[in-house]
């Protein structure tokens, strides 16, 4: 199918252990295997004669849910009697496959990679025309990709084993995450785009249930059915998409497709249509406007999983897709406006929504649903490398961030076990001054906050510099530049899109900064009781933030910048993904590679640098973590009072200053009007409603009368018939 | 071997298999009569029909290896015919294995509840063969008159009589209109041969015809009728929640099989050149068939009046692939209608699995935590449901059913785009049961005091956990069954210019 | 080729035409006199007893259904022995017989498979009773 290909066996990775690498997502689909296995025969053991064991035993995530530990005494619930093989198995297959994946990284770097490896399991569907093999497509891009989820993936799993010790759903749940890690796999080795999607589903299908792990409560479950709902309607415009594809291209290899996509005109339709379906896909899956609100529900879900799923992999798969696609992308600059202008305007808008959330899953969430904002903003304005970059780098940090809440979380948890408290563990106002009993969490998590803020040398900070550079660059001189959107010149819409990203860096720092001081500094506002119970989580799960922490901080030096170059080698992400997305991104800066004078760069690196200190700043300036209260007295003790006012008015009072029209507007037009009003009253039930309106009225039909229905066939008889004679 | 089908003896062999089943199915009838009714007989005749069918398939199978032919004549000998047959075949052996324990639990005694359902098969068998709309007609009756009676087997069930008569009445409705459709084009054309009527509507341009038009109109109303397409489905949901449980999944999948495959073959060979004409139409049914099913499943908390509507919409998806006209529609409806009947049937063996005696426990509610009491059934359950609505790698193959069946819309000759469209956003809708269902089995806690559900006999746990590994299997290695469904399209018979002679 | 269908169209207006004239022509005719005698409902001279609408037993049914069964069977016969004689012959009859040397029994083993389905049919029904009046 494409003449340009190489055959099978004369690569020269086929002579190395990269033959091997249909092994990777074969690992992990046997930890799902012997763990679901586990599973099953724990759970017909249990039996239905304990109902409080039908997954009743969570970490009280949601308000409320701990009630269901005040019947047992001190201790812990028997841990689950496959938890120790689980243990092995469940990170175990992780562990092999990151080291595989070394392996064939290592390989990779010793061979002239010009050519995608691809390598044909089996046959897998000869439809019509089309003949779709079940093939994997090892390429820089996609070993990037497999080495940030095997490699964070590991380090997830091996904290889960720390985090979910006690739950009794143990193997269901390593099972679920195994079988994550294969589809994950599978999305990013897939060398056509229908095996991309059976990943990019059976991700979707972990993601869903995962975020209703612990199902007996409703609002996981509804969040799971959420989240579900708006990946459909995503799903389907990636489904339009691929059909496009094949009635254009008459093929659905990857390769294929970019082949072909290069024969098409710069800026036809055909393009533009194929690339605007495939982002309404992303859109879903990496929740961007208008579908991203399934993402904060997600955070229902045990908090490994937000960092493994809904931080670092999953929902970077739209970045991913569209740098995989970068060949259709790079045709369509109308396309690549549109994804630009909704990745900036997502950084933007959640970042405001970041400012005011309580919740520390929360605030992470939507800081998530901004930076993969910022990651289609690279990706849109075709600077792939840039936006995996960050992809990378905000895999470390964030995944570090939500396993650091996640520990801060746990250790909460079970000091309010221990006194029998319920109270919500992961509001913020009920933690406070936790950096004396958690130092290593709490310095970790600083690196992380300075990393994702932008402060030099931190990983952030050359991702981000490198997404602000390059959009700033194209201004003038692309494709993009020559495209219009909806009658807006593309320099302008560049422009507007480079403003919003400017002021998402700014609230992402305040926001970070807001979220530690609040968290780690001032007085601690657990209760009395709770207080000596606080102490740093156990090995396990601090074991993997520390191995984090040296990726936040060291993680940019995959790609240092040129103006940087005294601080290590320049470029080399950007060589290693070259062959893969060289070609695309060159095609939008019309054949050279961008370049900005020297003196504009340096004013661009120090607006970013003063943006993200000045952040900080003012978020230590403004905030006074020692004027919160405790989540139970706020409410309580007065009502709507002096209290809960002056908690507001220190947030109102930074609001005020810049961000206040915006925030009122996200909350109410975005947040309630938009998502609860459009996407939740609109689409999600109204589309129900309807459906269940026509439901009710064909039920209604049904009345059980056989003369009914001998009436209803007539009708049929005759409309039919007229139809037949009367064309 | 290229039979001759005028010589008699000819005719026999190639209607080896047919006179098989019938000749067996008529020796287990007399033997039924032959002792009292009582469970064991019930099993014993049962396990006999079991062996009638097994060795059916067994022949059929060794027929359709040999690549056997045959001129033009009233029966066709194709791949297309031994593969519906197979598809048949097996739903009737599936329809009897639960039945042995089904029967047992409802006390349903007569053993000629199998022998029905042979005969019912036997009438499959000769429409997926017939090539002459007497036959056709002929293999309808046959095949519905004996499901009239097996819907109607509880005689202890007020619902089952009334889903009987339901069916009875309406059926003799649309077969008075099939027949009169059958008249309608032999009088138009002067044949009943499906070949020969092909060659005249083409040679006689009938495509602007009032009679044959009208003719064609009808044919489709007995058909829709057969395959439950709405408009003419309102009888589904009364009937298959009525039937016993191992005939309603009969229905829904060999008869529904049977009843499409003899559908498609006069579309096919009789008609493509009335295309003009009954594109519309077929559009619109599939259109209305998929919007309606999906949507009104919705709302049903039965599981076997879902599993009605749920047909209802897969008969919509199914037309599809015949709205398409061309041998890669018939294609993708082949591979479909595999995938299409081992859900369905794993489906209502698990319906019959949690069922209880009275055939009570059908209710959504009765689902709910059965993870947690009958994990094998629940995740079995899981993938019939993800497969019937298409998801991949889970809904094993469901998936490339639903594939195959778009990419034949959208390069049929006259592209099928926005009937693609119609289909993969009913698809979403059907997500919102389908997936319930799911929820409910996964997400929901065992309701207090709900008790366990009965012991799975060891014949349905076969059906449930054998199509479940099938499905998933299939869907990791489709090609086989793709390569064997494209090997199965309707092939037309070579025939002599000089048997085509004007329209009488 | 629709001139073909006036006879039948001619056969139809006949057929309407007769059934109004019999009814409208009696109308006019008759003369209308009513008496209570008159108007009771005719049950072949006998006074009438009870409704009209009165439940069976179910064996009438049966016997009736098996008869119309098996009757309607044998008069397949019918155009059978019609055809008999081409039918045992293996060519085409030549003057209305056969061609020395090619009689077959094909028409008579179709017969004969006919009435053995029918003879099992038949013996099902016995075997179970239903031809038993108690």
């Amino acid at each position: 199918m494409n003449p340009a290909m190489i055959p099978e066996g004369a690569h020269p990775l086929a002579a190395t252990v990269a033959r091997l690498v249909w092994l990777l997502p074969l690992l992990p689909l046997l930890g799902f295997l012997i763990n679901g296995t586990l599973a099953m025969l724990g759970v017909a053991k249990i039996g239905p004669a304990d109902p409080s064991a039908n997954g009743g035993h969570g970490h009280g995530e949601v308000p409320g849910h701990a009630d269901e530990h005040a019947h047992d005494d001190h201790g812990h619930p028997p841990r689950h009697k496959f938890a120790k093989i689980v243990s092995l198995v469940g990170p175990g297959v992780l562990v092999a496959a990151f080291a595989l994946a070394v392996a064939i990284f290592a390989a990779m770097r010793g061979v002239e990679m010009e050519h995608p490896y691809l390598l044909t399991l089996f046959s897998w569907m000869p439809v019509g025309d089309l003949k779709l093999d079940a093939t994997i497509l090892l390429d820089p891009l996609s070993m990037t990709m497999v080495m940030v989820v095997t490699g964070v993936g590991m380090l997830i799993h091996v904290f889960s084993v720390g985090y979910m010790q006690d739950d009794p759903g143990y193997p269901r749940y390593f099972a679920y995450l195994n079988l994550f890690v294969f589809f994950m796999l599978l999305l990013v080795l897939g060398g056509s785009y229908p095996l991309l999607f059976v990943g990019w589903e059976g991700v979707g299908l972990c993601s869903y249930l995962l975020i209703g792990f612990w199902f007996s409560e409703k609002a996981n479950a509804d969040a799971g059915k959420k989240a579900f709902i708006m990946n459909r309607i995503g799903d389907f415009g990636f489904l339009v998409a691929m059909l496009l594809m094949f009635a254009n291209f008459g093929t659905l290899d990857i390769l294929g497709v970019a082949e072909q996509a290069a024969e098409l005109p710069m800026g036809g339709v055909i393009a533009t249509t194929i690339a605007l379906f495939l982002f309404l896909g992303c859109t879903g899956k990496s929740a961007q406007i208008p579908l991203y609100t399934w993402l904060p529900d997600a955070m229902a879900g045990p908090t490994p999983v937000s960092a493994l799923i809904h931080a670092a992999t999953m929902v970077t798969a739209g970045v991913y897709l569209v740098a995989r696609a970068s060949g259709i992308f790079s045709m369509a600059p109308v396309a690549q406006l549109t994804v630009a202008l909704v990745g900036a305007a997502t950084a933007f808008f959640a970042a405001t929504i970041g400012l005011k959330q309580w919740d520390i899953k929360k605030v992470l969430a939507y800081s998530t649903v901004s930076q993969l904002g910022y990651m289609f903003v690279a990706v849109g304005v075709g600077a792939y490398v840039a936006g995996i970059f960050h992809l990378v780098t905000h895999a470390f940090f964030k995944a570090l961030l939500f396993l650091g809440s996640g520990s801060v979380i746990y250790v909460l948890h079970a000091a309010y076990h221990k006194t029998h408290n319920h109270d919500d563990a992961q509001d913020m106002r009920n933690m406070g001054g936790l950096r004396q009993y958690m130092p290593i969490t709490f310095s970790l998590m600083w690196i992380a906050t300075l990393a994702i803020a932008g402060i030099p040398l931190f990983s952030g900070f050359f991702s981000k510099d490198e997404i602000l550079t390059s959009v700033f660059a194209r201004i003038s001189h692309s494709t993009l530049a020559d495209a219009s959107l909806l009658g807006m010149p593309g320099g302008t819409v560049l422009m507007i899109v480079y403003g919003l990203a400017v002021a998402s860096a700014l609230m992402t720092a305040i926001y970070m900064a807001r979220m530690m001081l609040y968290t780690f500094h001032g007085p601690n506002r657990t209760g009395e009781g709770e207080r000596p119970h606080l102490k740093e989580a156990p090995w396990v799960m601090t074991g993997p933030l520390v191995v984090l922490g040296a990726l936040t901080a060291f993680g940019g030096w995959l790609n240092v910048p040129a103006l940087l170059g005294a601080i290590g080698p320049v470029g080399g992400l950007e060589h290693f993904l070259e062959p893969v997305v060289g070609e695309a991104a060159l095609r939008t800066t019309l054949g050279v590679a961008p370049h900005l004078p020297h003196s504009t760069e340096l004013m661009l690196v120090g607006a970013a640098i003063f943006i993200a200190v000045a952040g900080i700043a003012f978020a230590v300036w403004r905030l006074k973590p020692a004027a919160l209260v405790p989540r139970k007295d706020a409410p309580e003790s007065t009502g709507i009072d002096r209290v809960l006012e002056n908690k507001y008015f220190v947030d109102e009072g930074y609001a005020a200053a810049f961000v206040n029209p915006t925030v009122n507007a996200s909350r109410t037009v975005l947040w309630k009007g938009f998502d609860a009003g459009i996407i939740d009253g609109l689409f999600v039930n109204g589309s129900a409603l309807l459906a269940r309106a026509f439901g009710w009225m064909g039920s209604q039909l049904q009345t059980g009368q056989v003369g009914t229905y001998a009436w209803v066939l007539l009708i049929g008889v005759i409309t039919l018939l007229g139809a037949f004679t009367f064309r | 071997m290229i039979f001759d089908l005028a010589n008699p003896s000819q005719l026999m062999q190639a209607l080896g298999p047919d006179l098989l089943l019938i000749v067996g199915a008529i020796v287990l009838m007399l033997w039924a009569a032959w002792r009292p009714e009582s469970d064991e007989h019930q099993r014993a005749v049962g396990r006999a029909s079991l062996a009638l069918v097994a060795a059916t398939i067994a022949m059929t199978l060794w027929y359709s290896t040999r690549g056997m032919s045959s001129n033009v004549g009233v029966i066709a000998v194709d791949n297309f015919r031994w593969a519906t047959d197979l598809i048949c075949l097996l739903g009737a052996f599936g329809a009897i294995a639960l039945g042995m324990e089904y029967n047992v639990r409802e006390r349903i005694l007569p053993a000629e509840s199998h022998v029905l359902v042979l005969f019912a098969t036997a009438g499959m068998m000769i429409l997926a063969a017939a090539r002459d709309l007497m036959i056709v007609f002929l293999g309808i009756e046959l095949m519905s008159v004996a499901i009239y009676v097996l819907v109607g087997l509880n005689r202890r069930s007020p619902k089952a009589a009334e889903g009987s008569l339901k069916y009875f009445l309406l059926g003799a409705f649309a077969t008075a209109f099939l027949l009169y459709g059958i008249a309608l084009i032999y009088g138009s054309t002067g044949s009943t041969n499906l070949t020969e009527i092909g060659q005249r509507v083409v040679a006689g341009n009938f495509v602007a015809h009032p009679m044959m038009l009208a003719g064609t109109g009808l044919l489709l109303v007995g058909f829709g009728f057969k395959v439950a397409a709405a408009p003419f489905h309102m009888w589904a949901p009364d009937v298959y929640e009525g039937a016993p449980t191992p005939i309603t999944a009969f229905m829904a999948t060999a008869v529904k099989a049977a009843a499409f495959a003899t559908f498609l073959r006069v579309w096919l060979e009789a008609l493509p050149g009335m295309g003009d004409a009954w594109f519309t139409p077929i559009w619109w049914l599939a259109a209305v068939a998929m919007f309606v099913g999906n949507t009104v499943a919705l709302s049903q908390r039965n599981l076997k009046r879902l599993l009605a509507y749920s047909s209802i919409a897969h008969s919509g998806y199914l037309l599809v692939a015949v709205a398409t006209g061309t041998l890669g529609g018939s294609a993708a409806f082949l591979f479909y209608l595999v995938a299409y009947t081992l859900a369905s049937y794993g489906a209502f063996a698990v319906v019959i699995a949690v069922g209880r005696e009275g055939d009570a426990n059908n209710d959504l509610s009765d689902y709910e935590g059965l993870w947690h009491v009958r994990p094998g059934l629940a995740i079995a359950m899981a993938v019939f449901m993800l497969s019937l609505m298409g998801f991949p790698i889970f809904g094993g193959i469901g998936f490339f059913g639903k594939w195959y069946l778009l990419m034949a819309a959208i390069e049929a000759p006259r592209p099928l785009t926005t009937l693609a469209v119609v289909l993969v956003l009913t698809s979403v809708v059907s997500a919102g049961y389908y997936l319930n269902v799911v929820r409910v089995m996964f997400m929901k806690a065992r309701p207090d005091g709900a008790a366990d559900p009965e012991r799975t006999g060891s014949l349905t746990r076969g059906v449930v956990y054998a199509t479940a590994v099938a499905i998933l299997v299939l869907g990791l290695v489709p090609s086989r069954v793709i390569g064997w469904s494209r090997a199965g399209v309707p092939r037309a018979p070579q025939i002599q210019a000089a048997s085509v002679d004007a329209p009488r | 080729m629709d001139r073909n269908y006036i006879p039948v169209l001619f056969l139809l207006g006949i057929a309407v035409l007769t059934a109004v004239a019999i009814i409208g022509l009696s109308h006019l005719v008759m003369r209308s006199r009513p008496t209570p005698v008159k108007q009771q409902p005719y049950e072949s001279g006998m006074p009438p007893l009870g409704d009209a609408r009165e439940r069976f037993s179910i064996k009438f049914y049966m016997v009736a259904m098996l008869f119309i069964v098996f009757d309607i069977e044998t008069v397949f016969m019918i155009p059978w022995a019609a055809y008999y004689r081409q039918l045992s012959c293996a060519v085409p009859l030549v003057g209305g017989a056969c061609p020395a040397g090619q009689i077959s029994f094909f028409g008579l083993g179709e017969m004969l498979v006919f009435m053995a389905i029918l003879l099992a049919g038949f013996v099902y029904v016995w075997k179970k009773g239903a031809l038993q009046w108690d």
